[in-house]
This record gives C-alpha cells, sequence and structure tokens, in this order.
C-alpha cells in the first residue's frame, strides 16, 4: 500500500457516492427545471449538489492525510470563486468592452478602444456622469473629512454622554442607499409655494427664508452638490469613528507633556493630534473616495433617474439592461474600475507592505 | 463660570445640534408613520399628531413590502452564515498556512472587495443565466456569499494571526490534526469574529440593491428592489412610503443598536484596520 493514506473501502464508497449524487444533480438541473408542488427548486438544488459534490471530493482528499493537500481542497473553492467572478468576469468585460454587442444576440466583433472614444470624446451624458461623479466626490470626501473630524474632536472631550452621542452619528451607516435616499427624497423636497414642505418648510417657519433650497433640484452641477447631504449623512460618521479611533491611540503622555510645556489644548490638536492623524486621513479618503467613485443606489433612489444627477453606474445600467447597449455598459464599467484601482492598489500594496514588517 | 466649563457647555450645544440633524430622518419618518391618515398633510407634516397615535401606515407598508421582506430574511440568513463558515476556513488557513505567494494571493482576493460591481455585471448576469442561477433567491445568496469572500476572509485573517501559535504547537503535540485544531482550538475561540461577520454580511446583503435588482426576477425582489419601486410610484401615498421605509431599515437598525459594537468592528476590517 502506499504510504501516508489511510484507505478505507467505507469510506471511498460515501464519497464516491456523494460525487455521484452530486454530480448527477448538477448534470439535470443544469438543463432542466426541478419543481416540487409548484415552486422552482432548481436553484436551491443545484447549489446543494455543487455542496455534495464538493464534500465527496473533501473526503476522498482526506484519505490522503496530507495537510497541505487538505489546505489546497479547502482554499480552492474560494479562491476558484474569486478568481472567476472577479478576475475572470474583469476580463470578460474588457472583451465585451472591445466589442460591438448591441442587442440581446452576443455579437463579440472587434472594434478596439470604440467604445471608450465613443464615451469620452463624443458622449453628452458621460460627461456629465464624470462631472456629476467629480462633484460628488469633492463634496463626499470633503464633508465627512471635516464633520467627521469635528464630532471626533467634540467625543474626543471625554464627556458624559459619549457613548450615546457616538451611537446617534453611527446608526445612518446600517441604513441602505436606498432607504436613506428615499427618505431624503422628502426632507430636499424643492417644491415652493402652497406645497412647500421638508426641510424648506422648516426653514420658513423658522424665518430662514433665505435657507430655502431647490436641494439637488438646483441647476448643474450645483444640484449634485446636494446629493452628497444624505451621503455624507450616512458616512460621516463612520469617519469620525475612524479619527476617534486614532485619537485614542496617541498616548496620553503625549498631550500631558505638551500641557507641561505650555501647548494650549489648541495647539495641541493642531501641531501634535493632527500630523499624527495623518495615515488616519489618507485610510478615510481611499475609503471614502472609491465608494463615491461607484456612487449608484443612493443617486437612483433620491434622483430617480434624473438625467441630470446621472453618474456612470446608473448609465451603465440602464444603456445595458434597458438599452441592450452590452459593450457601451462595458467599457463604462471597465472606465469605473479603472478609476477605482488607480485610487486602491497603491493603498492595499502599502497595507500589505507594512503588515509585512510588523 | 469658568472658563473650561463655559467650553463644555459649547461643546454639549454642539452635539446636541448635530445629534438632532442626525436625527431628523427617522424622526420625520416616525411622525408621518404614527399619524392618522386625515392628518397627513404636506404643510403640517411637522407638526405632532393631534387627535393620537394610528398605526395605519405602518400596516399598509407593511401589507406593501410583506414578500420583499420575507425574501430578505430568506436570503440573507443563509447568506450570513455560510459566508461566516467559508471565511472561518479561509481566514484560518491564510493566517497559519503561509506558502509562498501567500500574501500575493490574499492582496487578489482583497482587491475584490473594492470593485465596482458594474465591471462584472454583464458576464456574471450571463454565467447565472447559463447555470440556471437566475431569476430567484439562491443565485443572489451565491453572488453575496462569492463576492463576500474578500471582506470575511479578512476580518477572520486578522483574528487568527492574533491567536498565539504555541497553543497551536500545544496542540499538535497532543496530535490534533490541521481539521483537529480548527475544530477543538481555533472554533471555539472565533465567537467574536463569527458575530462580526454575521452581523456585516446580514447588514451588506440586507441593504445591497445592484445584484437583487439585476439577478432576481419580481416575486422574488428583495426589501430594497420593492421599496425603491414603492417609492417611485405614484399611486402609493408618500405616509405609506415613509412609514414602509422605516420598515426596511428596522431589522439592519435593530442590529446595530443591539449589538452595534461588532457592526463596528466589521467596519474598521473594510477600512483594512484590522
Amino acid at each position: 500500500m502506499l504510504k501516508g493514506i489511510e484507505f478505507r473501502a467505507s469510506k471511498l464508497v460515501i464519497a464516491l457516492a456523494l460525487m455521484a449524487a452530486g454530480g448527477a444533480a448538477l448534470f439535470s438541473l443544469s438543463r432542466g427545471q426541478f419543481r416540487v408542488a409548484g415552486s422552482d427548486l432548481t436553484s436551491l438544488g443545484l447549489l446543494l449538489g455543487g455542496l455534495v459534490l464538493y464534500v465527496g471530493v473533501l473526503v476522498i482528499v482526506g484519505m490522503f492525510r496530507n495537510e497541505t493537500y487538505l489546505s489546497i481542497a479547502l482554499l480552492l473553492p474560494s479562491m476558484l470563486a474569486v478568481a472567476i467572478f472577479v478576475y475572470g468576469f474583469i476580463g470578460w468585460s474588457v472583451r465585451v468592452s472591445l466589442s460591438q454587442w448591441t442587442g440581446l444576440i452576443p455579437d463579440f466583433t472587434w472594434v478596439g478602444l470604440k467604445q471608450y472614444t465613443d464615451l469620452i470624446q463624443g458622449d453628452q451624458r458621460f460627461a456629465i456622469d464624470v462631472r456629476n461623479t467629480a462633484v460628488f466626490t469633492v463634496g463626499f470626501i470633503a464633508g465627512c473629512l471635516v464633520i467627521g473630524l469635528a464630532l471626533a474632536i467634540l467625543l474626543d472631550q471625554r464627556l458624559k454622554g459619549e457613548a450615546i452621542f457616538r451611537g446617534i452619528f453611527l446608526f445612518p451607516m446600517s441604513i441602505s442607499f436606498i432607504a436613506s435616499g428615499v427618505v431624503w427624497a422628502w426632507l430636499m423636497n424643492p417644491a415652493t409655494g402652497d406645497r412647500i414642505t421638508g426641510i424648506n418648510l422648516i426653514f420658513q417657519k423658522l424665518h430662514l427664508d433665505f435657507l430655502i433650497s431647490q436641494w439637488h433640484s438646483t441647476p448643474q452641477p450645483w444640484g449634485m452638490a446636494f446629493t452628497v447631504i444624505p451621503a455624507v449623512w450616512q458616512l460621516s460618521g463612520f469617519t469620525m469613528a475612524l479619527y476617534l479611533g486614532g485619537m485614542r491611540s496617541i498616548s496620553e503622555d503625549l498631550r500631558e507633556a505638551a500641557r507641561v510645556d505650555g501647548a494650549s489644548e489648541f495647539q495641541i490638536y493642531r501641531h501634535i493630534i493632527m500630523p499624527l492623524l495623518q495615515p488616519v486621513t489618507l485610510s478615510a479618503v481611499i475609503i471614502l473616495g472609491h465608494m463615491s467613485l461607484k456612487i449608484f443606489d443612493l443617486i437612483v433612489a433620491l434622483g430617480r433617474k434624473d438625467l441630470r444627477l446621472d453618474v456612470p453606474g446608473i448609465y451603465m445600467w440602464t444603456t445595458t439592461f434597458d438599452g441592450t447597449k452590452y459593450a457601451q455598459g462595458a467599457a463604462i464599467g471597465v472606465l469605473m474600475l479603472i478609476s477605482v484601482a488607480v485610487l486602491v492598489v497603491p493603498y492595499l500594496i502599502y497595507s500589505m507592505r507594512t503588515e509585512a514588517e510588523l | 463660570m469658568s472658563r473650561r466649563s463655559a467650553l463644555h457647555a459649547l461643546f454639549y450645544v454642539l452635539l446636541i445640534a448635530f445629534a438632532v440633524l442626525y436625527l431628523l430622518p427617522v424622526y420625520m419618518m416616525l411622525l408621518i408613520g404614527l399619524k392618522p391618515i386625515t392628518e397627513i398633510d404636506l404643510k403640517t407634516m411637522w407638526d405632532l399628531p393631534t387627535r393620537g397615535i394610528r398605526f395605519d401606515s405602518f400596516i399598509a407598508g407593511f401589507r406593501q413590502l410583506a414578500p420583499n421582506l420575507r425574501n430578505s430574511l430568506v436570503m440573507v440568513i443563509p447568506e450570513a452564515l455560510l459566508s461566516s463558515l467559508l471565511g472561518s476556513i479561509n481566514g484560518y488557513l491564510l493566517a497559519k498556512w503561509r506558502f509562498r505567494g501567500s500574501n500575493l494571493v490574499f492582496s487578489l482576493v482583497l482587491f475584490g472587495m473594492f470593485i465596482p460591481y458594474q465591471s462584472i455585471l454583464i458576464p456574471m448576469v450571463k454565467f447565472m443565466q447559463a447555470i440556471n442561477l437566475y431569476g430567484d433567491l439562491p443565485g443572489l445568496v451565491l453572488v453575496h456569499i462569492i463576492y463576500g469572500i474578500p471582506i470575511t476572509t479578512l476580518i477572520f485573517r486578522n483574528y487568527y494571526a492574533g491567536i498565539g501559535t504555541e497553543i497551536l504547537e500545544a496542540g499538535r503535540i497532543d496530535g490534533a490534526s490541521l481539521m483537529g485544531l480548527y475544530r477543538y482550538i481555533i472554533f471555539p475561540l472565533s465567537a467574536p469574529s463569527f458575530a462580526v461577520v454575521i452581523i456585516w454580511q446580514f447588514t451588506q446583503a440586507w441593504n445591497e440593491f445592484l445584484f437583487a435588482v439585476i439577478l432576481t426576477n419580481q416575486s422574488h425582489w428583495p426589501v430594497t428592489v420593492a421599496l425603491n419601486n414603492l417609492a417611485g410610484s405614484q399611486l402609493v401615498q408618500w405616509n405609506v412610503v415613509m412609514a414602509a421605509t422605516l420598515l426596511a431599515a428596522l431589522p439592519t437598525l435593530l442590529v446595530y443598536v443591539f449589538l452595534g459594537r461588532y457592526f463596528l468592528r466589521g467596519l474598521m476590517a473594510g477600512a483594512l484596520k484590522g
């Protein structure tokens, strides 16, 4: 017998049976429907079939009593899934974006960079999208950083009720962009005169009429700037938590030493704490920046596909699935990916390097 | 009044002002949802109800969203459990078993959590259609699990990296195998990370919109898709929309209120802060 193999006929039979059952389920379900009592169980059956097949494979690998094999067998499904669903699909998208596929039937005729040059040079809607994304990104990052830092400094004073305030500033993060967009669309209702409502109504009641605003219906590009408000509402608390975490990790001795040297509290923040928080700011800018380059559902719920508030994510969605311009949609997706990668890849490399040094 | 206490008073005023602003949307949803229908009026939307509290709007909102709340629940629970299990095993193997290039593999996996999903959408839809996993919830569960692999692996890997190797070596001497170590030493220590990951994945999948709207047909719509549709409808009164929005947000809000600690840790992990 081979060394290192723990062979047991019963185990082998079980493994083969599992693999056969799982394989048969996958094979038959991928071709036809499976209905029980009127409900379609095809997808569920497919998933379970795959799982059963995999358990069978694991049992066989387990018999070899080799930990490297077992590790590979355990990691492989995840790694394969990421390889296909992230990198494989990106490659496929790139290929689609270099084709002229329009309509429901795939057409991979090579047209080179035509989709990209059309978007960048002649497409007015895409030009608006780029401008809107720029306005949103700048406003969103600036708003989150300023408010987040202000809140963190306020909470850093170790006042009573700190936990309650922290909870209040953070809770919007747990709400979906869709729900947030729906609510804020009502708060930022641009109606005037008899139909005035939402925050504008509050301004009117407080006799602050000069603050009454058309919100995101303001002529562009400034209307886009108002879409930042719900986004900042949701993520300034997160920024605050990042800053507060950074402040709390600065040792009290350092502040004490500065006080002994006669520094005021303001000077301590300005000259000691802020410089030490620069890495936190960098993380926050990267995280918030990549979110705003991808912003999609918030604008869908807030702007209801209003073209003046269009962003690349929405353009990609509508041109692909409503307009069946697959090649153009893929090109927009790839451009979004490139913009995010430029921001995130250096940060990932940096994070991995610093971790490796630890 | 000393200068210090004056400063403290100022801080409190600022904190309370911010708190009021942050709570305003929730206050509006509650206020409008709890008013009798007869008192629903644009002009008086900020006035307190004068004729008592009624749950009509919430009942109507619940009627609208009930099937979708159910869909979301059916989708999110297996999704959160399975992705935490998968993340735990991945995290364990990647933390304790350093092969050549394991850091590169890990970085490549991590990149997956930053990509805009528009860049994989077309192939993903075609793929899911081709393998017959399109239109209902199991397909959506699978997609959420796969795109959740980076963050779940990250959270567990960072957590396991902090567990000393001594305890594992002791287990080795006692004759435990790779999976024996996981089962008897690592897994029992993992409860906090499981809480973080389950809560994180629950919140993410509950709130997600793009995959949900593309991969499911109308009878399988999760709550975000249905809510977006409801809000765009001219036929539904806005008090019902407000109540429905609060209902749609309630599960993740409750999770946050009661388990916020763990939620925050997931958030920080997303910023690669461990």
